[in-house]
């Protein structure tokens, strides 16, 4: 058993660091205050390879894995969460359905674009009355000759507002529940479909979330990715990946939120000492390093597992629940090892803290995590 | 065209160093380190040629073990093979006349346009390393280079000079040119990058491959001691008249302290 990055992993981890220090760093609080994603920055985003991490090199992407994928993600994540969020619904979720169950035309004229970088992709299962009940969803999917009509919404869906392609998960089967639940994937400007409100977010300002309207929005079939009634299944495989991915994500945040409180621990003196010289900071210290670690480890091991082809429902739940609470627990200590200059926003940690809690929310709730761990449990 | 690019990889900038137990350099331990920064530039430069006119960039560090790290980095950017001098050996060249011998030594039988270094490391600075070598391969140089401009058999450069002004020189190839930074903007290894670099040599050469030893590697010039800038503080109050003060504190601001 190896905890190390290989050689090529730890260059890709310097990599991300490095051009997110310079390229993001400078300008964090500035897109957070105006809640603007940096959509200018996606020709440096293809450049680098990381729009299309996980997708086949002969489908225009890098081909790599989910740790290098994780590793990926964090890095962004400590400098900018938003920024994180969004390559992460890209890559995983609106990029990663079509990679995952898409034909091949579908991936040639789809995944290709998003996968080089050129265009940007979404992914829409939630709805204003349905989140983790996904069988519970109003968006409805008619057949008309030659396709498919669709009515209703979406919501809280990431790059909605500029992505290009967007993966929709509608009903074409009431009566079949979750069986009755299809994937299509939808152009921006198609008839019919509209980005309505754009979400005023306490954190995560920066990823754009918005609502979609589909209204009479008519479909050819070959935008619906596998069968009829295939939907619920591809969006379940979609999100055990993306569960890995939003792990990571807390990781980075919590990373992020713990060299903030390491370095003002460091500089900040009271009682004529630095205030890491008092154990009071020292446990916290000692305590949020070894969460991140914890939530780390986890989150490897679920990639590593998801590299092998293993099933990881369970351990990409145990991931994300983990980190997303270690993100919560440590980005709230960094506020409070930063004391007064926590609570203002000339200082890093309040900003973790607010991008924080979404990883307890997104993606599925701390609470399905855990109803899910315990179903894996109870099952066997 | 074919370009060498000398890398050094140096402590990172953001390190906080001590000086180590023998008080002769810095403690090296728990340290991080990069590729210096000059160099970067000299090899972003190598990489631009070589997308314009063809050719190959080759790069040659010497350096402990950990160099490999800034070699495979340079290797991602675009780089097409390396030479690492990795020897205990040549852990004595500490001087920039020995590690320009040991790099002269394995650059003699490449076939090359130019070599590129950067103007100084980040670490000794003494901006020695790369006219030596120049020298000692009977090549012409140019330093503080700011634009590389190849025409057929020779190539023009712009050199940084003293207040603002610049001087172009046109050198016959092969030449060797020291790097400014900022001359470019430098670029980020890519994810296709790193992968493709896997497969890309690094030639590591001991001193004996090249007929060093090491006695032609001893330095000729030691180190005594290391030591951080003492910080002492000094408040001198400008007599005279408000009008007569303000003026002489500008003076002062402009030429002693420099900051206006």
């Amino acid at each position: 058993m190896d905890f190390e990055l290989n050689e090529e992993q730890q260059q890709i981890k310097r990599t991300i660091r490095e051009f997110a220090e310079a390229e993001l760093a400078p300008h964090v609080s500035e897109w957070d205050e105006a809640a603007h994603f940096p959509v200018d920055l996606r020709p440096k985003f293809a450049e680098l390879g990381i729009m299309g991490v996980l997708v086949s090199e002969e489908y225009g992407g890098a081909g790599m894995g989910y740790i290098e994928y994780a590793t990926i993600i964090e890095e962004l994540s400590r400098v900018d969460p938003s920024i994180g969020l969004a390559m992460a619904a890209h890559n995983s979720l609106g990029a990663g359905h079509i990679f995952i169950a898409g034909s091949e035309a579908q991936k040639q004229k789809y995944l290709v674009p998003l996968a080089r970088g050129e265009q940007f992709a979404a992914w829409g299962l939630t709805e204003p009355s349905s989140g983790s009940d996904a069988s519970s969803m109003l968006t409805t999917a008619a057949r008309r000759a030659g396709g498919w009509v669709l009515n209703g919404s979406k919501n809280f869906i990431t790059n909605a507002t500029f992505a290009e392609t967007t993966v929709v998960l509608a009903i074409t089967d009431r009566a079949a529940g979750s069986h009755g639940i299809s994937a299509f994937i939808v152009e921006r400007g198609t008839k019919g479909f509209s980005v309505a409100k754009k979400e005023n977010k306490v954190g995560m300002r920066a990823s754009d979330t918005a609502s979609l309207v589909f209204d009479d929005c008519f479909l050819p079939n070959a935008n619906l990715i596998g069968e009829p009634g295939q939907g619920f299944i591809q969006a379940m495989k979609v999100l055990d990946g993306g569960r890995v991915s939003i792990a990571a994500l807390a990781v980075g945040i919590a990373q992020g939120a713990y060299e903030a409180a390491l370095k003002y621990s460091k500089e900040r003196q009271q009682f004529g000492r630095p205030i890491a010289e008092f154990q009071a900071i020292q446990f916290k210290l000692a305590d949020m390093a070894t969460q991140i670690d914890a939530a780390r480890l986890l989150t490897y091991r679920s990639a590593a597992m998801k590299n092998a082809g293993k099933p990881t429902t369970k351990e990409s739940s145990m991931a994300k629940l983990y980190a997303s609470e270690v993100a919560v627990r440590v980005s709230e200590e960094s506020v409070q090892i930063h004391g007064g200059y926590g609570y203002i926003k000339d200082y890093p940690a309040e900003k973790f803290w607010r991008d924080s809690k979404l990883c307890t929310i997104g993606e599925g709730t701390s609470e399905i995590q855990r109803t899910v761990i315990a179903r894996q449990i109870l099952k066997a | 065209m074919n370009i060498v690019v000398c890398l050094k990889q140096v402590p990172k900038k953001d390190s906080i160093l001590r000086i180590g137990s023998d008080g002769k350099w810095i403690d090296e331990r728990d340290i991080s380190y990069e590729m210096s920064e000059a160099d970067a530039y000299a090899l972003e430069e190598a990489l631009r040629q070589k997308e314009k006119h063809g050719g190959e960039v080759i790069v040659v560090s010497l350096g402990p073990e950990r160099a490999r790290q800034s070699i495979k980095e340079a290797l991602a950017k675009g780089a097409d093979r390396a030479i690492h001098l990795f020897d205990s050996v040549f852990d004595t060249a500490t001087d920039s006349a020995a590690v320009a011998r040991a790099i002269s030594a394995a650059l003699k039988d490449e076939k090359y346009d130019l070599i590129l270094t950067g103007l100084q490391s980040d670490d000794y600075g003494f901006a020695q390393v790369g006219l030596i070598v120049a020298e000692q391969l009977g090549l012409p140089s140019a330093t503080i280079v700011m634009e590389v401009q190849p025409e057929d058999s020779a190539v023009r450069v712009k050199r940084e000079l003293e207040s603002g002004w610049f001087q172009w020189v046109r050198l016959p190839m092969p030449a060797l040119l020291t790097i400014q930074s900022g001359i470019n903007q430098l670029r980020y290894a890519t994810l296709k990058g790193i992968m493709a670099a896997k497969k890309k040599e690094i030639r590591e050469v001991k001193a004996a491959d090249i007929g060093l030893t090491s006695d032609d590697l001893k330095p000729g010039q030691v180190i005594e001691r290391a030591y951080l800038p003492e910080k002492t503080k000094r408040t001198e109050f400008i007599e005279g008249k408000p009008a007569e003060a303000a003026a002489k504190l500008v003076e002062k601001l402009r030429f002693d302290a420099r900051v206006i």
